[in-house]
């Protein structure tokens, strides 16, 4: 039944004829391997969210006992992820002072609570693989999507450093690729061939808990409509039909 | 209109079900409504219970701790002020705290879990007001028999160091104290006590 | 008598209850061959109470305030609307069905016009009713302009800034009225704080004495139907009832009924799977909070103020000003109002009206879809060129049709009673809105 709902919503959205060009140019982007039920998933990409992101980027509209929607108790909550003195109630605030941050980094780093909202799942995805080493940046780093990015490579001690090569194409036209040159902790080099499958993962992981935190009831969301439509479809719709039908039995 | 037979049964049964079906839905409808009249994360959050360090507190010295945006006093009582709680059974309305005012284990002799240090609401019973610390003996506007209390400005209420309401004054009811617990002998965490 | 019964009997000596149900609901005559069409003023009214009592709930915990939190670059309105999503209980429901029931406002109230198109229901003796109708889509208009800024994301400070700018072309007075406008020289919290008034209140009141207003004129002259046949000539000599026409309570609104459990389905699948409607309900800019010094690389209006947009866009600017796209736009809208006068045909129906014309309705319908569809995306010369083209024929349908009106009469002549819609022209149907589909999908493939 959920399936079905499930297909029926997708044929909707097909047959909207302009859905294929909300992203007109730009780089292709990968899809993200993402699973908002996958608690193990959320909980991974939130401690990886916690621990790097929040240093400079703040979410103001999440807070810390929303976690427990992932399955987290509020003694790991507290343990793992709050910063010292924080309450479990408090928002995801920044540690770093917003004037700090636009000194160092030329513009405050943005708000992430909604940020999957605007960027998409994929995007997001695609930006955390795509920094490669570029010397005419001030950080040393440039992103395939976000072109002169002003962050810096966060994880790099992870991924290692990828540089950006041209290749020529099928068709000969140009296209830019990116090149694992010096491996990470979580990626492999051997003999020329890359293998980025974990470093992958954790990224899906951070993506997965990013699109979770832009909105934290899409869950519930989708749990009451299927209530909700069941509701209608079986007994309102049925109802009102034979209601309808039994009146206009006088109408000739 | 018609010369048919109308089936008035199965028209009653069709409408009611209907209607019926159509009361359940204006119900689901109506319930995130009335959910949004409670309080929110915000409000809870910021209703959380508070966590106190009482070991800089000098006998006699009293703060205030804000707890779901009331003020909440804590009043380290010197022995003396303790002593004469006992005394003043005969002038207070509720003397024994029986009026359901205080958690269970605060219904004692001081209202309190250590004898020396209170918590309370710091907002009188009458209409709201927040009654002054007037820890001073015998003060002229208080007359001679004051032993030191709470007096709220806006009616006259008289309130001990327990929080214990006066008789003949406009507040019914004792202070209310607070759930309350020690996390450790210094740290006190006020709005939970489980 | 029973208590109820003689408690009606006190208020009716003192206040019209009995006789305005009567004379609005259960002794209204409708002609009873209503179709699909004829749903969507019933939707429609579902819609604005639904508006309102959503958005009485969101005015409770929304803050029309620019200014930033401290420490972020986020400012209190945009914090506002997903605190509501987030914090409050059953906020995100109440939230979904607000901006859900803006774009769902728009499907039936553009339904509903089209209705009227096609069976001439603002032909006389209803000019008042299409009038009061064109005034409501005004402010429909003006209420989803004006609440589009509240979120405080990205399109609603830049689709705002344009929109405000439009009236800056205006020669002369235009500079110092958007100004008046904005209350500021940007838009800012003063624009937002007055958008805020208008929108929650000052434009709801005049829309709710306007949807009043429609129905009272409709009530007066009565219903039109898919065959565009006056009821009211043909009554019943005995009980002076129009034979054509049944009450409206029970059975229009047991018809109705049934239609709203069909609407409701549509839009709980929106609200509750795709409240974003692939970024055409909630665009995916809004979720960046307002940045007056940096323009998104793409702005478009929400879809349905796409068609006017396009046409905006379509008229170049000349004569060293680009009021003459303003004035198009403007003249898109206020145009339709004038249907009642330009149509020259005595026959209501599409039904039964002439070749001229259902080949102007045809064109009608590619150019509106058209423009809807150019005005969402981007810019090309090629595009810019078939919008063009669109806007023409968008202004021909109107302007030509004193012309192609007249003498323009259809091989079947107009009936005396009302008809059954006839399984043909159930089939027709089907086959119009599948070739619709398929040809605005097409479109948007090409272009």
């Amino acid at each position: 039944m959920k399936t079905q709902i499930r297909h029926l919503i997708a044929a909707c959205a097909m047959v909207l004829p302009l859905a294929s060009f909300a992203n007109e140019g730009g780089p292709a982007l990968d899809k993200a391997p993402i699973n908002i039920q996958d608690t193990e998933s959320l909980q991974r990409g939130a401690q990886i969210f916690t621990n790097y992101c929040l240093s400079c980027h703040s979410a103001v509209s999440m807070r810390y006992n929303r976690l427990m929607d992932i399955g987290l108790t509020e003694q790991q909550i507290k343990d793992n992820l709050l910063p010292d003195g924080g309450k479990i109630g408090d928002q995801m605030k920044v540690s770093m002072a917003a004037g700090d941050a636009k000194a160092w980094l030329g513009a405050p780093p943005p708000d992430l609570s909604v940020v999957a909202r605007s960027r998409g799942a994929d995007w997001l995805y695609t930006y955390l693989r795509g920094f490669y080493r570029d010397d005419t940046r001030p950080t040393g780093w440039n992103n395939l999507v976000f072109d002169k990015v002003g962050m810096p490579h966060v994880f790099w001690q992870w991924q290692g450093d990828q540089v950006l090569e041209t290749v020529k194409g099928a068709h000969g036209e140009e296209e830019h690729v990116l090149k694992l040159v010096k491996a990470g902790t979580l990626t492999k080099l051997e003999n020329g061939k890359a293998s980025t499958v974990e470093y992958d993962r954790r990224m899906a992981d951070l993506t997965n808990y990013l699109v979770f935190m832009g909105e934290p009831a899409q869950v519930k969301r989708n749990q009451i409509g299927y209530v909700v439509l069941m509701f209608l479809g079986l007994l309102l719709l049925p109802l009102a039909y034979f209601l309808k039908k039994e009146y206009w039995k006088d109408i000739h | 209109m018609s010369e048919q037979q109308v089936d008035t049964g199965r028209r009653r049964f069709l409408t009611v079900a209907t209607s019926a079906v159509g009361g359940v839905a204006a119900a689901g409808v109506a319930a995130p409504f009335l959910m949004s009249f409670f309080p929110s994360e915000r409000a809870k959050a910021a209703g959380a219970p508070v966590e106190v360090e009482i070991h800089k507190m000098e006998p006699g010295q009293k703060i205030n701790v804000e707890w779901r945006g009331k003020p909440v006093w804590l009043l380290n009582r010197t022995d003396e002020q303790v002593k004469n709680l006992a005394k003043l059974a005969p002038a207070l309305a509720d003397p024994e705290s029986d009026m359901d005012q205080q958690p269970a284990y605060c219904k004692n002799a001081t209202r309190s879990i250590k004898p020396n240090l209170l918590v309370a609401v710091g907002i009188c019973t009458h209409l709201g007001c927040s009654p002054t610390y007037r820890p001073d003996l015998a003060p002229a506007d208080l007359g001679p028999e004051w032993v030191g209390g709470f007096y709220c400005p806006c009616h006259g209420s008289k309130f001990d160091l327990a929080a214990r309401v006066y008789k003949g004054v406009p507040a019914p009811k004792n202070l209310e104290i607070p759930p309350h617990k020690y996390l450790s002998d210094t740290r006190l965490l006020i709005g939970e006590d489980k | 008598m029973s208590k109820g019964r003689s408690l009606l009997n006190w208020i009716d000596e003192r206040f019209p209850l009995s006789s305005s149900l009567k004379s609005h609901v259960t002794e209204y005559y409708a002609p009873k061959n209503f179709n699909f069409w004829y749903f969507f003023g019933s939707l429609a009214l579902l819609v604005l109470v639904m508006q309102i009592v959503t958005g009485i709930f969101l005015t409770m915990n929304y803050k029309p305030d620019a200014s930033l939190l401290p420490g972020s670059n986020v400012s209190v309105a945009f914090a506002s609307v997903e605190y509501i999503m987030r914090d409050v209980g059953g906020g995100w429901i109440i939230r979904y069905m607000h901006s859900t029931g803006a774009s769902m406002f728009f499907v039936v109230v553009y339904l509903h016009m089209f209705r009227g198109l096609i069976y001439g229901s603002y032909k006389q003796p209803r000019e008042l009713v299409w009038i009061f109708g064109m005034l409501i889509f005004l402010c429909l208009m003006a209420e989803a302009f004006l609440g589009y800024l509240l979120p405080w994301g990205q399109m609603s400070f830049w689709g705002a800034q344009v929109i405000v700018n439009l009236f800056s072309s205006i020669p002369v007075i235009g500079p110092d009225l958007s100004v008046f406008i904005r209350g500021d020289f940007v838009v800012s919290d003063a624009t937002l704080n007055r958008f805020f008034a208008l929108h929650v209140i000052a434009v709801p009141l005049v829309l709710l004495g306007l949807v009043v207003a429609h129905l009272v004129a409709l009530h007066e002259v009565g219903s039109n139907n898919p065959d565009g046949v006056e009821i009211k000539k043909n009554k019943d000599p005995v009980t002076h009832l129009p034979k054509d026409g049944i009450p409206f309570h029970p059975y229009y609104t047991v018809k109705d009924v049934l239609g709203v459990a069909v609407f409701l389905i549509v839009f709980s699948l929106i609200v509750f799977f795709l409240p974003d409607m692939g970024g055409y309900f909630l665009e995916a800019n809004n979720f960046i909070p307002a940045d007056p010094l940096k323009t998104p690389p793409h702005i478009a209006p929400v879809w349905y103020f796409t068609p006017f947009y396009a046409i905006l866009r379509a008229v170049p600017s000349f004569a060293g000003t680009q009021v003459w796209g303003v004035l198009a736009m403007g003249a898109a809208v206020v145009v339709i109002a004038f249907l009642p006068w330009l149509d020259r045909s005595p026959i209501k129906s599409v039904r039964y009206r002439g070749p001229k014309f259902k080949f102007m309705l045809v064109l009608f319908i590619i150019a509106f879809i058209g423009l809807g569809m150019l005005g969402a995306l981007p810019t090309t010369n090629v595009r810019t060129i078939v919008s063009q083209i669109l806007s023409v024929v968008y202004f021909a349908f109107f302007l030509g049709m004193p012309f192609y009106t007249k003498n323009d009469v259809g091989s079947v002549p107009v009936p005396d009673r009302v008809t059954e819609s006839t399984t043909k022209m159930k089939i027709n149907f089907a086959i119009m809105v599948a070739l619709v589909v398929a040809g605005a999908y097409l479109f948007a493939t090409i272009i």
